[in-house]
């Protein structure tokens, strides 16, 4: 496979990249291509639209045909995704996204498929699927819109909000722990490992293209405002004032500096965790360097612990994106080969094989 | 010393032994002779559930019963003729099974103080008189085995393992089997092992030479071969016949079969067959749940292949939202359901059809979904094809009900000519088409189009939101949604003009009484009608194999009839629906012991019935 040589297309892949099956067409598409006529019906100031409106303007660039991108969605307010974009589209159920469009992906490499899906439909009810997927390496982008709450069901608390979140089913204080996405994502063996936000387009784009040329399972995620039942959630990202003070933007083989002068950056420590250093404390060669192709997750986990509720430091960009063969490729080269070496299969010969007798 | 033959028309051996023992291979081999033979037959294995039960215990009996006869047959019998009990733990558990003066051939070699005493036997019962009504054969088929294998440079362990092989050559001796068919299957599974392989044939032909010259066996028995019409035959499982059918669908349709399934007792083997079809197109997926197992299949459909799910009752609990799905965007989704005693775990390797109303209803909301069961082991073959035809011609989900017992159980099978079997119409969508909408309708059938990805200018959205009629877009309309729900239920109910009438067996016309059945009882049903009709009497007799929507003629038939019996493996769902259906008081007759009806058990049901009149 990839070992073979690094000349293919997206990263090298020899014929094997995600999108090497998928028809592309000369016709120039634009952002309009891919609205529907559907009424949009998020919320006025809903981070989704901003989402919305950042894919359907960076579809175009893939120069796939329209007929030839499938939408799947589980249940949400996000989920809702798939209906207004002019794709084929299937609004499933709630979680069960990525099982359904395993099945698609597996069956029809002429497909890019995306998967849009919630906190709590990725990470509650989908929580098995989604690492399945991202174990298997199913040619599938999933968009995860994590806005920290149950948005459609109002505003219940989700496995993403953080500890002592009043909600109306916790009107105490939520008691759980909160999953976090990047960190779950690694240790289920995603390949491909990413984090940005609603708000800036840029980012959100660079992030979708690296993800739509990965071969296998790209786990995005998507910081997502809901102004009704969670506003603001990740205002700190957003405020000028402070961003860049704590946003650390991950871009591969760059040292990990941050800071609004870059005054800060990364170091690891012995015991593989990192620590936040003053440049100017630090000989150049402590610095880190983002190595997201490393074949060893735990830098890239390292990096997803740096989080925390209260927005001291954190990372975006792509935490991961390694090349490994995707489920998808190795199933259809499995029935190849079955019927590369056995001949495609003849139904009258397989009824007629074992112990047989004849009676005349 | 030449021995004296005598005829039978009919045998039923059970084979019983310690799970370690070998006795479904030995049933399997015994099954394989004498279809080869010509003899009509129907199988039984009983297995625990456990795979390892601690040795020489009750409950790690496992046993295999063979029915072979010189005229067709139905079950694999009431009772058997003939136990061969490898240990006393397989004496105990099998011995209530036998009638009187029936032959007993027993291991005495693993009839020791310490074997008795794990299954609760104070005294040796073969050197008491308490088998006294048995014909018992006490034989040291052990020691036997091991002297005759002193040659060979094997371990004693080996040797002691080939004693299921020495019992089977006794038996195909004793029952006049052909031997070449298990000489080249030791000759295949032992391939890698010579010494393995000749000891074995070695024991199988020291068992057949002891049954030749001992004086323990004075009579040998023959069974003439069956009269079968002229074709080609092998014997086949329900669940091997379901594999095929569905390969079967594939190649009839032009469709990629595309199985999700998660492995659960007593499926599991069709998800194994299926994938060593690859050469097919076949793809097979085994998911991390049932739900992504039929989320996988739903979503394979989704892109033109035929979608497939393959589980037992409780897998089916978990299917039940994403069966809901398919129910909502109407695309092709077979899934089959191998009915296991429930509830909740229940017994696994135990066969019962009470998953009949959960198929029926086990969704929210109005989901009508057809629902079909074979009803023999190589019928499942034909309603696989029959649930594919009905999917994709209707764009709907179909739910096939087989059962442990049609799963396990084994008969002849005579092969079909490929090119007779149905051919089934895709029918996709096609590129452009001026007036494609998602949800608009074949006026006859009221399936709506199936596009797929790929196919241009036909892009829309589908999902479980209830959708306009017509254009599939969202719709909160109340009026539309009555629309809706009538709409997939009529396109259900109209599978009814689409399927064979339901056929009466009545010979004379005369009969007052009906027995109906439906799944995997015919075999017992149809033994017990022709028991009664032995008798003089006369009763009528049909199976149904679709359930819903039920055949045309079936009030009709219903009507036709005084009484109605229907027996069924659990406490009367099919009685249940005929009665909320129909408004008929049919007579329910229901056991459910994990086990299939017995025909004398049925048989008398039915006088019953009849002398009630
Ligand atoms: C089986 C099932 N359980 C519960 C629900 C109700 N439900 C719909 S969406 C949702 C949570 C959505 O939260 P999230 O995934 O974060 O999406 P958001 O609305 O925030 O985008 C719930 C609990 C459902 N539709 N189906
Ligand atoms: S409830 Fe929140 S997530 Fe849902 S549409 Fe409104 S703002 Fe967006
Ligand atoms: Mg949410």
């Amino acid at each position: 496979m990839s070992e073979n040589g690094t000349n293919g297309d997206g990263h090298g892949l020899n014929g094997h990249g995600p999108l090497s099956l998928v028809p592309k067409t000369d016709a120039k598409q634009t952002l309009k291509d891919f609205k529907t006529d559907q009424e949009v019906r998020w919320c006025p100031g809903c981070g989704d639209y901003a989402i919305l409106a950042a894919v359907q303007s960076f579809l175009p660039e893939l120069g796939l045909r329209r007929e030839n991108i499938t939408f799947v969605s589980g249940i949400g307010c996000s989920s809702r995704f798939p209906y207004y974009m002019n794709t084929y589209g299937f609004h499933s159920i709630h979680g069960r996204a990525p099982a359904i469009a395993t099945g698609l992906a597996t069956s029809r490499p002429d497909l890019s498929v995306w998967v849009v899906t919630g906190d709590g439909d990725a990470l509650s009810i989908g929580g098995n699927h989604l690492i399945h997927a991202l174990r298997r390496n199913v040619n599938l982008k999933i968009l995860l819109f994590n806005n920290r709450i149950y948005g459609l069901t109002k505003g219940q608390y989700s496995p993403t909000s953080e500890i002592g979140k009043i909600t109306k089913s916790t009107p105490m204080g939520s008691l759980d722990a909160p999953f976090n996405p990047m960190s779950l994502a690694i240790g289920a063996e995603g390949t491909f490992v990413a984090r940005t936000i609603d708000s800036d387009r840029k980012h959100l784009q660079s992030v979708l293209r690296a993800a739509a040329q990965h071969r296998g399972t790209a786990l995005v995620e998507i910081y997502q405002n809901c102004n009704i039942f969670n506003d603001g959630a990740f205002d700190p990202l957003k405020d000028a004032d402070v961003r860049d003070d704590i946003t650390i933007r991950l871009e591969h083989g760059e040292p990990i500096v941050f800071g609004a002068e870059r005054e800060k950056a990364l170091r690891r420590t012995r015991a593989g965790s990192f620590e936040v250093v003053r440049v100017t404390d630090v000989d150049p060669s402590e610095i880190a360097v983002h190595d997201a192709a490393n074949p060893d997750p735990s830098q890239a986990f390292a990096l997803s612990r740096l989080d925390s509720p209260a927005f001291e430091h954190t990372p975006i960009g792509i935490f991961r994106d390694v090349d490994r063969p995707s489920y998808d490729e190795l199933m259809r080269e499995q029935v190849d080969e079955a019927v590369g070496t056995q001949g495609r299969g003849d139904l009258a010969a397989l009824l007629g094989s074992g112990d047989t007798w004849r009676i005349d | 010393m030449t021995k004296q033959v005598q005829q039978l028309d009919r045998v039923i051996i059970r084979f019983a032994g310690d799970s370690g023992d070998g006795m479904q291979l030995t049933g399997d081999r015994f099954t394989q002779e004498t279809a080869a033979f010509g003899n009509d037959l129907s199988t039984l294995p009983n297995f625990p559930a456990e795979i390892r039960a601690p040795a020489g215990t009750l409950p790690g009996v496992s046993s295999f019963q063979l029915h072979f006869a010189d005229h067709d047959i139905l079950t694999p019998g009431d009772a058997p003729n003939v136990l061969v009990a490898m240990n006393p733990a397989a004496l105990k558990a099998n011995l209530g099974d036998l009638p009187r003066g029936a032959d007993l051939i027993v291991n005495t070699d693993e009839f020791s103080k310490r074997n008795l005493a794990k299954v609760g036997y104070a005294a040796n019962p073969v050197e008491d008189d308490s088998l006294a009504e048995y014909r018992v054969h006490a034989l040291p088929l052990t020691s036997m085995t091991v002297t005759a294998l002193a040659d060979f440079d094997i371990s004693k362990k080996d040797a002691e393992r080939a004693k299921n092989m020495f019992a089977l050559g006794l038996l195909s001796w004793l029952y006049h089997r052909p031997t070449e068919g298990t000489l080249g299957f030791l000759e295949k599974k032992f391939a890698r092992k010579p010494e393995i392989m000749k000891a074995n044939i070695a024991a199988f032909q020291a068992g057949w030479a002891y049954g030749e010259t001992t004086e323990a066996f004075s009579v040998q028995y023959e069974i003439k071969p069956a009269e079968h019409e002229p074709g080609l035959y092998r014997n086949i499982t329900g669940n091997v016949a379901l594999a095929y059918g569905l390969v079967a669908a594939g190649e009839r349709s032009g469709l990629p079969i595309y199985l999700g399934s998660y492995p659960i007792t007593p499926a599991s083997d069709i998800l194994h067959e299926l994938s060593r079809h690859k050469k097919f197109g076949i793809r097979t997926f085994q998911a991390e749940d049932e739900i992504a197992a039929v989320g996988a299949a739903l979503g394979a459909s989704f892109g033109g292949a035929l979608g497939v799910t393959t589980t037992s009752g409780p897998g089916i609990a978990l299917k039940s939202e994403t069966i809901g799905l398919a129910v909502a965007t109407e695309l092709p989704l077979v899934v089959i359901d191998v009915q296991r005693a429930g509830p909740s775990t229940g017994l696994p390797t135990k066969t019962e059809q009470a998953d009949l109303l959960q198929a029926m209803y086990g969704r929210n909301g109005e989901a009508p979904v057809p629902v079909i069961a074979p009803r023999s082991p190589s019928d499942c073959f034909d309603a696989a094809l029959e649930a594919a035809r009905i999917a994709v011609k209707y764009r709907t989900p179909v739910i096939l009900l087989s059962d442990g017992y049609l799963a396990n159980g084994s008969e002849p099978w005579k092969l079909p000519d490929v090119d007779d079997l149905p051919v089934i119409e895709p029918a996709f969508a096609t590129a452009d088409d001026p007036g494609f909408q998602p949800f608009k309708r074949d006026p006859e059938t009221l399936a709506r189009p199936w596009a797929i990805p790929g196919t241009a200018g036909l892009e829309h959205r589908i999902g479980g939101l209830e959708k306009a009629d017509g254009s599939g877009n969202i719709s909160y309309d109340p009026a539309n949604h009555d629309t809706m729900v009538r709409l997939r239920q009529a396109k259900v109910d109209g599978i009814a003009n689409d399927v064979e009438p339901l056929a009466v067996d009545d010979p004379s016309g005369e009969a007052r009484v009906l027995v109906l059945g439906w799944g995997g009882t015919f075999g017992a049903i149809s033994a017990a009608v022709r028991r009664v009709r032995k008798e003089g009497r006369q009763v009528a007799q049909a199976h149904l194999r679709h359930l819903n929507p039920f055949p045309a003629n079936l009030a009709e038939v219903l009507r036709s009839y005084d009484k109605v019996i229907v027996p069924e493996i659990n406490l009367g769902q099919l009685a249940l629906l005929l009665r909320g259906r129909f408004l008929i008081d049919v007579i329910g007759y229901n056991q459910v012991r994990g086990l299939p009806f017995k025909a004398e058990e049925l048989q008398g049901v039915i006088q019953d019935v009849m002398d009630s009149e």
